[in-house]
């Protein structure tokens, strides 16, 4: 029972969990900027990024992929922004215009190529894979300890601990930084603090996290782990720090919860096949935020909101 | 005729905030058009004109948040980008988003942000300050309350305090009077006077003609380009008044202004 | 190419005939309903309503099976899909008003949250029984490609009820898009109206969900609104051209798409949208960027030459080294000073600089100060004014400004 826990269960919980919360994180912000679209665009323009590496290195492995997803990322932040500027178009209208475009291109580009490896690709870029994130060789808890065998753990969770650890390390270093320019972007450049600059890091934040995470637990469900813990966290206090640790708090539940009720939650209802565990983890997180909405004790606004 | 390349410049004479030739444009509109302005040291100066005369847009491209067409700004007669700090800046309370999960202290110590760097630690000496600060505005009781909670003038007086913390030559405020009541007006301005006692400099965008007199010594007016300049009892005049504000202001009005002269501040 | 023609002309068979009238009455249906969501600053919500309408198709097909249908019937998963999609747009509605949270935070989560639920479904009716669950991936990229005779007329009649119910509405909803504050005070119910729109997008969504997917259709309803704006700054004529960019794209992507075996419809219809979109943003006379380009180098020449001249010719020095360069590269001002040309126009200037003072103390009332100095007084004041003006001038209530250069 255990040694199969470990070996099915564990790492997908794990990458589940530090996916929910490189992608929380930053979403604090993205929320009280008002921005918390920008990961929605992020994580639709991978679909494009992965078919354009295709392309062009002609092969399937995962370094490429990531590479071009994060350059799809970089284009569309960009794209927006211009125009956004050019256009003097309201953000929101910019990101629908850029994201959708580059998508409409990843699957017209799609579609002329016929390799039907790149198509299952897609389908786990879009909807994720994180129940084949296994850890065959795990015999039991010593495993933990067993470097052989610790060795034979999915890059994927690799990838996804050096991530997540650099989001929270920049989160730390940068705290003042990303808390003044969040509340009060024109006092920022007063004291000295280049705002576009920090706007600009936590953007490329963002992209890293998506990116980061849509290999496992897909890239539109990466939406709802940017938005849901955080605005859920908002609805629990009213200081910033104490509403990262909440929105960490709820990826973490999410992902657990999520992950269970995905693989048990049928058996109990006498099925044999177990559903998405990203889908899952999503409905999670929303019943979560869902739950915050109705008995959060911050859940009501206290001060005039900018307009 | 005038030898336009070499040629030193001239030297402006001492003051705390010089402008030159100030052009900001929003697409084809201009907001200001050629402002020229030089506020004195130690000194408490107005800004005034009528509702998109561009007085805010001022303050803003002088900080650098707004990109200026063209124009010159000087701090002590030293060109203001490596100067930046010797400015504190009090924006409109609406600039910001007071739902924002934070509280009263944390926004004070923002105002320490410059001078405790990224990561030093906000030590007792900095707290000190920050606490200080919130007691100059008269706001120390409500330290540890949620900003959302702070009626307006409570929430000018926090960025009044922030300001107090950055320990600046100059303070540039953007209408610190709007919507407040007159216990924080008062507050305010005593706040201000003591600052000008210690030979600060003092530059706000004022709305209320009413109170110019009592509260200023110089006076900007501008309406997208400068109206007048001056010591306030030589500027401040029915006739550039008129001018700044056109028809938008009775005359029975405007005089009634300039002609409290010498009413006496209670 | 002869495909290609022939399905212009709406000759490549009745099936593609069909689906090309249904792409661009969906084109039109969708370029006008996304309309008054842009103007409305909500251009996004159509991206929750679209994501919303994932577990609704799941739902159906699984009920639809249970009361021993084949699951498969349009008509069944798009009713289905409105029912899910209204769900969300409750919460959208609801999230910002019951808590703190901001309207894209609604949308974010209602999007994720959705989507996240249509794919657990998903993957319930892939085990269910195998090989009925097929198809219902392809309302997710949509799918022309063996699309049924009923399928096609169930979105070409689905287009023209939406344009006939954009048509009807027209009236509050452009009043709302354009005036919020003016509405209400017209005794306009706003929050209805914005139901009313909601609930035209969501339409235009559903149907629009099989031909091009509940991700491209966002798409149809953000880009033809975007790209109007830049060609009109009223509010009706933006919802028409939008309709007409819509119904364009649609057409266009549907015949191309029908003469080639690889190009799937909803990317197609997408991408020429993108393409009238980037023309638009470039190439509009007034707003598109190389203009607006144009403008703001002539106005920045403008105003440095005329404030640099007008210094020199005081006596004083410019400051500006950009003012220095532009008077030099135009031969206004050599190294010893103004250049004949620059004298001319100095004269010139000081006419313009006269004539605004002037106007200043004879029209009091006129709020000159916007155009003054960013161009010539003429573009200002009409003919008549200007008479009078230099009337007022040569007369000897008026001193002028002179100076010695």
């Amino acid at each position: 029972m255990i040694t199969e826990f470990i070996q099915f269960s564990l790492t997908p919980i794990l990458i589940g969990i530090l996916a929910g919360i490189s992608c929380a994180v930053p979403g604090n912000f993205l929320i009280l900027k008002r921005q918390a679209l920008i990961g929605d665009a992020i994580s639709h323009v991978v679909l494009p990024g992965i078919v354009v590496a295709f392309i062009f290195t002609g092969v399937i492995s995962t370094i490429p992929m990531l590479l071009g997803a994060a350059g799809a990322a970089l284009v569309a932040v960009m794209l927006i922004e211009i125009i956004k500027r050019l256009g003097k178009i309201e953000p929101g209208a910019a990101m629908g215009v850029v994201f959708t475009g580059m998508f409409a291109l990843g699957v017209l580009i799609l579609e002329q190529t016929d390799t039907s490896k790149v198509h299952l690709d897609v389908e786990h870029a879009l909807m994720g894979n994180l129940e084949s994130l296994i850890w065959l060789k795990a015999q039991g808890w010593q495993s933990l300890f067993d470097l052989d065998v610790l060795k034979t753990l999915p890059d994927e969770l690799f990838r996804i601990i050096f991530v997540c650890g650099f989001i929270l390390f920049l989160t730390v270093i940068f705290w003042r930084w990303l808390k003044i320019v969040t509340f009060d972007e024109e006092y920022a450049r007063t004291i000295g603090i280049h705002s576009s600059i920090i706007n600009f890091s936590l953007v490329i934040i963002t992209a890293i996290a998506a990116v980061a995470a849509f290999e496992s637990v897909g890239s539109i469900i990466v939406i709802a782990m940017f938005i849901c813990p955080p605005a859920a966290a908002r609805l629990m206090t009213n200081k910033l720090g104490i509403q990262v640790i909440w929105s960490i708090v709820f990826a973490i539940l999410a992902a657990i919860f999520g992950y269970i009720i995905a693989g048990y939650g049928p058996l109990w209802f006498g099925s044999e096949n177990s559903v998405s565990a990203a889908g899952m983890i999503a409905v999670v997180s929303g019943i979560i935020l869902l739950l915050t909405c109705m008995y959060g004790p911050c859940r009501e606004s206290v001060g005039q909101k900018k307009d | 005729m005038s030898n336009t390349t070499n040629r030193p410049k001239i030297t402006p004479s001492k003051s705390a905030l010089k402008i030159d030739g100030l052009t900001v444009s929003y697409g084809d509109k201009t907001a200001i058009f050629s402002v020229d302005a030089n506020f004195p040291i130690a000194s408490m100066s107005a800004i005034i004109g009528p509702n998109g005369a561009g007085k805010s847009t001022l303050l803003k491209a002088v900080i650098g948040v707004q990109p200026k067409l063209s124009g010159q700004i000087h701090i002590f007669d030293n060109p203001i980008e490596n100067n930046l700090k010797k400015i504190a800046y009090v924006p409109q309370r609406v600039s910001v988003d007071w739902d924002f999960p934070t509280n009263v202290i944390d926004v004070v110590q923002m105002g320490l942000y410059r001078q405790v760097g990224l990561l030093g630690r906000m030590k007792g000496k900095q707290a000190s300050i920050a606490m200080e600060c919130l007691d100059r505005v008269g706001m120390a009781d409500l330290w540890q309350k949620q900003i959302g909670q702070l009626s307006g003038g409570q929430q000018q007086r926090v960025f009044l305090a922030r300001a107090l913390a950055q320990d600046a030559e100059i303070y540039l405020l953007d209408e610190p009077f709007s919507g407040v009541d007159a216990a924080t007006e008062r507050a305010i301005i005593d706040v201000l006077k003591s600052l000008k006692s210690k030979n600060k400099s003092i530059i706000a965008v004022h709305h209320d003609l009413a109170t110019v007199r009592d509260y200023f010594d110089y006076v900007l007016m501008i309406n997208i380009k400068n109206i007048a300049e001056g010591l306030i009892n030589e500027t401040f005049t029915n006739e550039n008044l008129q001018s700044a504000y056109g028809g938008k202001l009775e005359l029975t009005h405007a005089e009634e202004l300039s002609a409290t002269k010498d009413r006496v501040t209670e | 190419m002869n495909t290609f023609v022939q399905a212009m002309l709406f000759q490549a068979g009745y099936n593609v005939a069909l689906v090309t009238v249904g792409a661009i009455l969906l084109g039109i249906a969708s370029g006008s309903a996304g309309t008054f969501l842009f103007l409305r600053k909500r251009a996004l919500v159509s991206d929750a309503i679209a994501h919303a309408t994932l577990p609704g198709v799941g739902v159906a097909f699984i009920i639809m099976i249970w009361l021993g249908g084949d699951g498969r019937s349009l008509l069944g998963l798009l009713f289905g899909s409105a029912i899910t999609a209204l769900i969300g747009l409750f919460l959208i509605e609801w999230i910002p008003r019951r808590t703190r949270l901001p309207e894209d935070a609604a949308i974010g989560s209602v999007l994720g949250v959705f989507f996240g639920a249509g794919i657990v479904l998903l993957t319930v009716i892939q085990t269910m029984s195998s090989g009925r669950q097929a198809g219902l991936e392809s309302f997710l990229l949509g799918s022309t490609a063996g699309m049924l005779f009923q399928d096609a007329v169930v979105i070409a009649i689905g287009g023209f009820l939406s344009i006939l119910g954009i048509w009807i509405a027209r009236r509050p909803l452009t009043i709302v898009a354009f005036d919020k504050d003016y509405a209400i005070s017209m005794g306009y119910d706003i929050r209805k109206i914005d139901l009313l729109m909601m609930g035209l997008v969501l339409g235009v969504t559903v149907i629009g969900m099989k031909l091009v997917g509940l991700i491209l259709i966002v798409a149809m309803l953000i880009i033809p609104a975007v790209t109007a704006r830049f060609w009109s700054n009223h509010t009706d004529e933006v919802v028409v051209i939008a309709g007409f960019l819509g119904g364009l794209s649609g057409y266009i992507g549907a015949v191309l798409s029908a003469s080639a075996p690889s190009l799937p419809t909803g990317p197609i219809i997408v991408l020429i949208a993108i393409v009238l979109f980037a023309l638009s943003l470039f190439l509009a006379p007034n707003s598109g960027v190389f203009s607006t380009f144009i403008k703001h180098r002539k106005t920045k020449s403008y105003i440095h030459r005329r404030q640099g001249l007008l210094t020199i010719a005081k006596g004083k020095d410019v400051v500006s080294s950009f003012t220095r360069k532009l008077l030099a590269s135009e031969g206004l001002s050599g190294s010893d000073g103004l250049t004949d040309k620059g004298r001319k126009l100095v004269t010139k200037i000081l006419i313009d600089e006269n004539r605004w003072i002037a106007a200043k103390e004879i029209y009091p009332d006129k709020d000159m100060n916007i155009d003054y100095g960013i161009k010539p007084i003429e573009e200002t004041l009409t003919k008549e004014e200007l008479i009078k003006l230099d009337q007022y001038i040569k007369s000897h209530k008026f001193k002028s400004i002179t100076y010695d250069y």
